[in-house]
């Protein structure tokens, strides 16, 4: 039963991590409405820039809310740039180009800070949380802003005038600029925002995983599973998502003898389609009527 | 490995070879011909190592073909072509190396497997759209090396390891290299399943298939049975796919899990959107890119290779967003409205 528990606690931490990234899929999701194969390559970027400025001697949070600046001016610049001419192209297309992006920034990463294994620092400390073992610092800190992530997320586009233009953009976006909105610079204000809470959640798993041009991958992977399982549509969904994820990789693991340790990532995703399967949308999404 | 072929196999093929391109338009045997001939120049023309390249182009055109079946024409998503490849090679390898068969016999055997493995999947695919369908498949590919690699299956996969094949000479006493006679066999094979490809397409299931692609709620209304049209082409789509990794386990004579990446799954999909998504023969341009364009992009940087490629990529769907076969497709069209107005 210990076993169990601190399993579980262990899954949460690390499901944290995932919990990160899988709102800031949903976030782009909501922007644009598709998935973006390249924002976990953006985040990682985006923690190098991070760890640059940290090396120039700035101090911890001048380059965390800096970097934070710079991500999502570089979101809009990127949106701009390559995605805008292609954008009423197929779905098809954009997924290459999401591909090219993948590509083009992670050669990039490794080719200007190389491919060796950095460490990040952690703003709230690696020692354990109120001298129990089961959960440390960083891990709750890392969780807390995620929810405040969320919580603010939530009140922005619920809340807000701009919050509410970006979701009719996405939703209907001939009726949202017969409507008035300038339905080009909700997208790219959506980027942005997504590269920035991308560059809140690399800076946040960097400590744990370390720092380098790959380490996003498998992240990126459970962050999108979490956020498929929770719902695309739903920001809260995708949080629970990304956290059970982390605890059935941990329980998979753990409690699958033989086969589970070599195949927790296939037992994790296996889930996941047996939960799409009974449940299409996903557990918190709302489901789309269609019509002829 | 034998090199002889035995006697049984040679009138089977070439009944098989002759039945689908009677059933051709007049023009198209036409073309076909230039096709097969050019083909036979290029075995005696070009070095070995040139004719192995392409022979690996030709089987993922062979492979992509499959993907487009199911993506182009079907409008459902995949991502994980890829495990298809595998079982389709680690059939043919295991046959092969196992069973001591010749290898040509692997080709069916490994597509039927195949088509059988996609119409399973296909199945609790059904409820599942777009991106989500997008995940499930990408699940598969990612599970694909893991699971060859598995303790069980050791015996049979040879683990990471993999299986080293012999590569087949040319039979009858050919005076041809491994190489062309690879070559040779390769373009006979895909000649014929492009062939099939097309009448399938053309034919009464090829127009439910894009119904259900273009409106699956109209189409349901027309009376065609979604879930069955949809798990078949899964299952098509999977057995081209497989008879495309049984002749590259055949041609590059070695099988391994890390052959068969997510990287390769998405070089199948980047392949099949470059040649163009609903198109038959941009498959072959699809095939062309897979294999060549990541060579080109490490001639200009070894350390920004990737970028390189991000950056071909990026520029050709600036250049061609429908493909290389939407970009004839318009330049055509284009040309006819002029000649037209005149």
């Amino acid at each position: 039963m210990e076993l169990f528990l601190h399993q579980v606690l262990a899954g949460l931490a690390t499901g944290g991590i995932y919990a990160c990234m899988a709102l800031a899929v949903v976030m782009i999701y909501q922007a644009i409405d598709s998935l973006n194969f390249a924002q976990g390559e953006m985040a990682m970027f985006s923690t190098f820039i991070a760890w640059q400025l940290l090396q120039w001697g700035l101090p911890y949070w001048a380059a965390f809310f800096l970097t934070i600046g710079i991500s999502f001016v570089a979101g809009v610049v990127i949106e701009r740039v390559v995605f805008k001419p292609v954008q009423n192209e197929s779905v098809l297309s954009h997924v290459v180009i999401f591909i090219a992006l993948f590509a083009i920034i992670n050669s990039a990463a490794g080719f200007i800070w190389d491919f060796t294994i950095k460490s990040f620092p952690s703003p709230f400390g690696t020692r354990e949380l109120f001298g129990q073992r089961l959960i440390s610092a960083h891990d709750a800190g890392m969780i807390g802003i995620t929810i405040l992530m969320l919580v603010l997320l939530y009140l922005f586009f619920r809340y807000t005038r701009v919050g509410l233009a970006m979701r009719a953009a996405a939703a209907n976006p001939e009726s949202a600029r017969l409507a008035g909105i300038r339905v080009g610079w909700m997208v790219a204000l959506g980027w942005g925002m997504a590269a920035a809470v991308g560059a809140i959640a690399g800076m946040l798993i960097a400590p744990v995983v370390f720092l380098e041009p790959n380490m996003m991958l498998s992240i990126l992977l459970y962050g999108f599973a979490g956020a498929v399982v929770g719902g695309l549509t739903s920001p809260l969904g995708a949080v629970i998502g990304g956290f059970s994820m982390g605890v059935i990789e941990n329980l998979a693991g753990t409690f699958i003898p033989y086969v589970g340790r070599e195949l927790k990532l296939t037992i994790a995703l296996t889930l996941i389609v047996a939960v799409l399967t009974v449940k299409p949308s996903g557990l918190f999404g709302r489901t789309v009527e269609t019509r002829v | 490995m034998t090199t002889r072929i035995e006697p049984l196999s040679v009138p089977i093929m070439a009944l098989v070879g002759a039945v689908v391109v009677v059933l051709l338009p007049y023009w198209k045997q036409i073309l076909l011909a230039i096709a097969v001939a050019i083909a036979i120049v290029l075995a005696f023309t070009l070095k070995n190592f040139i004719l192995f390249q392409l022979t690996l182009a030709l089987i993922y055109a062979l492979a992509i073909l499959g993907l487009n079946l199911l993506t182009g024409y079907n409008g459902q998503f995949s991502l994980g072509h890829s495990a298809f490849l595998a079982v389709g090679a680690y059939t043919a390898a295991i046959m092969m190396e196992h069973g001591g068969i010749d290898y040509y016999w692997t080709l069916p055997a490994a597509g039927v497997v195949c088509f059988v493995f996609g119409f399973l999947f296909g199945l609790p695919a059904l409820r599942l759209e777009g991106i989500y369908l997008a995940l499930a498949t990408f699940a598969l590919a990612i599970a694909m090396p893991q699971i060859l690699k598995s303790t069980p299956l050791e015996y049979w996969t040879g683990g990471v390891q993999g299986i080293v094949l012999l590569k087949p000479e040319a039979p009858f006493g050919l005076k041809l290299s491994s190489d062309q006679w690879l070559w040779i066999f390769t373009v006979a094979v895909a000649l014929v399943m492009y062939v099939c490809a097309y009448q399938l397409i053309k034919s009464r299931t090829g127009r439910a298939m894009i119904a259900i692609r273009d409106n699956s709620i109209a189409a349901k209304s027309m009376g065609i049975n979604l879930s069955l049209y949809k798990a078949l082409t899964f299952g098509v789509s999977a057995f081209y796919t497989g008879v495309a990794g049984a002749l590259g386990a055949i041609v590059i004579a070695f099988v391994a899990p890390d052959s068969f990446t997510l990287v390769l799954a998405i070089g199948l999909f980047v392949g099949m959107v470059v040649g163009g998504a609903a198109s038959i023969v941009g498959t072959l341009v699809g095939g062309l890119f897979l294999l060549f364009v990541p060579n080109i992009a490490e001639t200009f940087s070894k350390g920004l290779s990737g970028a390189f490629y991000g950056i071909i990529l990026i520029l050709t769907i600036y250049a061609m967003p429908s493909g290389a076969a939407g970009l004839v497709r318009l330049t055509l069209l284009r040309l006819m409205t002029r000649l037209a107005a005149r």
